[in-house]
């Protein structure tokens, strides 16, 4: 392995874990308030806390949007079982999850170059 | 954006518009994909994912999170950057349940095509300037970032005008959400400026926008001092 190799994949290997620490430790430091495109969608309507859960008092655009399909999926809202506490854990595995899917596909698509060929 | 806020049609023409976006970007990113950005593009889509989960406040009760568009295309192209965008949205719909899924072809043709075709196209408006120094760089950084996510939340406008409930006025909901979209894509600035100029003190050779510019990797791995010469 030449030492620009080594350089790179110390590099990859860096980035990689900022990654990790973001979705896997900072997560905990979001912003839990509603961002800027439901807040908009939003107005008009009170959210009130019901034993069903969450309701919309009031007349909003965002009366009209259903539950997602896939709201009981077991990392729904990154926590894991519906519980927050792991949103961490959720995290790193949609970090991982992205990067098999994405990486995969574009190692897929590259142009081989004459150097990788075996 | 949820389910449900834009009408199945709409949904349905948009759905078109992301697959057929997503074809052309995989058709274009592979010229921009070797060994070396292949694995860079892949960390960037992760990245983006991580970052995405930061919500930070921009008034009180109101948060923002990154789009992530011109931040993958300054890094790794906007062909590759659309796809990496993409397939974060597909991911948190899918995996997360958040984004709606008939609403996944709207979100990916606001966040993955306009969000990335606009902030590229700004990043390379004013390339002669982010080539010129750190400072240019950062400032390049920030204002296709700020033009990204602006003009992606005009996506979803379009798309309300389109399919959304006639009911509610389309001057108010453009109004907060172009307004709060200002707010977020300051942030969307910082956080693009400070991850491009991180990745290019490390490597400049790995930012698709500097390309052609930067210093080549060899002369910065093994720098060649004269014997006797004092650094």
């Amino acid at each position: 392995m030449t030492a620009g190799n080594r350089g790179l994949r110390l590099f990859f290997a860096g980035f990689a874990v900022v990654a990790l620490v973001i979705a896997g430790a900072l997560s905990y430091f979001a912003d839990s308030d509603p961002d800027g495109l439901d807040t908009a969608t939003l107005e008009g309507c009170e959210v009130v806390e019901t034993d069903a859960g969450e309701e919309l008092v009031g007349d909003c655009v965002a009366r009209n949007a259903g539950d997602h399909h896939l709201s009981e999926s077991p990392l729904a809202d990154y926590a894991v079982g519906g519980d927050d506490r792991f949103t961490g854990v959720a995290g790193v595995l949609g970090v991982l999850a992205t990067l098999v899917v994405a990486g995969g596909l574009f190692w897929l698509l590259r142009r081989r170059s004459p150097s990788s060929r075996e | 954006m949820s389910d449900g806020l834009i009408n199945a049609p709409v949904s349905l023409i948009f759905g078109g518009v992301a697959v057929v976006g997503m074809a052309v970007a995989m058709v274009g990113a592979r010229r921009d994909l070797d060994d070396r950005t292949a694995p860079m593009a892949g960390l960037v889509a992760a990245f983006v994912f991580a970052t995405q989960m930061l919500n930070f406040p921009i008034l009180p009760g109101v948060s923002g999170h990154l789009l992530g568009g011109a931040l993958a295309a300054i890094l790794v192209g906007p062909w590759v950057g659309a796809l990496c965008v993409g397939i974060v949205l597909a991911v948190q719909a899918l995996v997360f349940a958040d984004g709606g899924l008939t609403a996944l072809g709207a979100n990916i043709t606001n966040m993955a095509l306009i969000g990335v075709a606009a902030g590229f196209a700004t990043a390379l408006l004013l390339r002669p300037l982010a080539t010129r120094g750190r400072a240019g760089l950062l400032a390049v950084c920030f204002i296709a970032a700020f033009v990204n996510t602006v003009v992606a939340s005009a996506g979803f406008v379009l798309e309300f005008a389109l399919g959304g409930d006639a009911a509610f006025s389309l001057g108010a909901v453009a109004g907060s959400v172009l307004g709060l979209h200002c707010l977020i894509g300051i942030g969307e600035g910082i956080i693009t400026a400070l991850t491009v100029g991180a990745v290019a003190s490390a490597r400049p050779d790995l930012v698709h926008l500097l390309r052609g510019t930067a210093t080549p990797l060899e002369l910065r791995d093994s720098p060649v001092t004269p014997k006797g010469s004092t650094a």
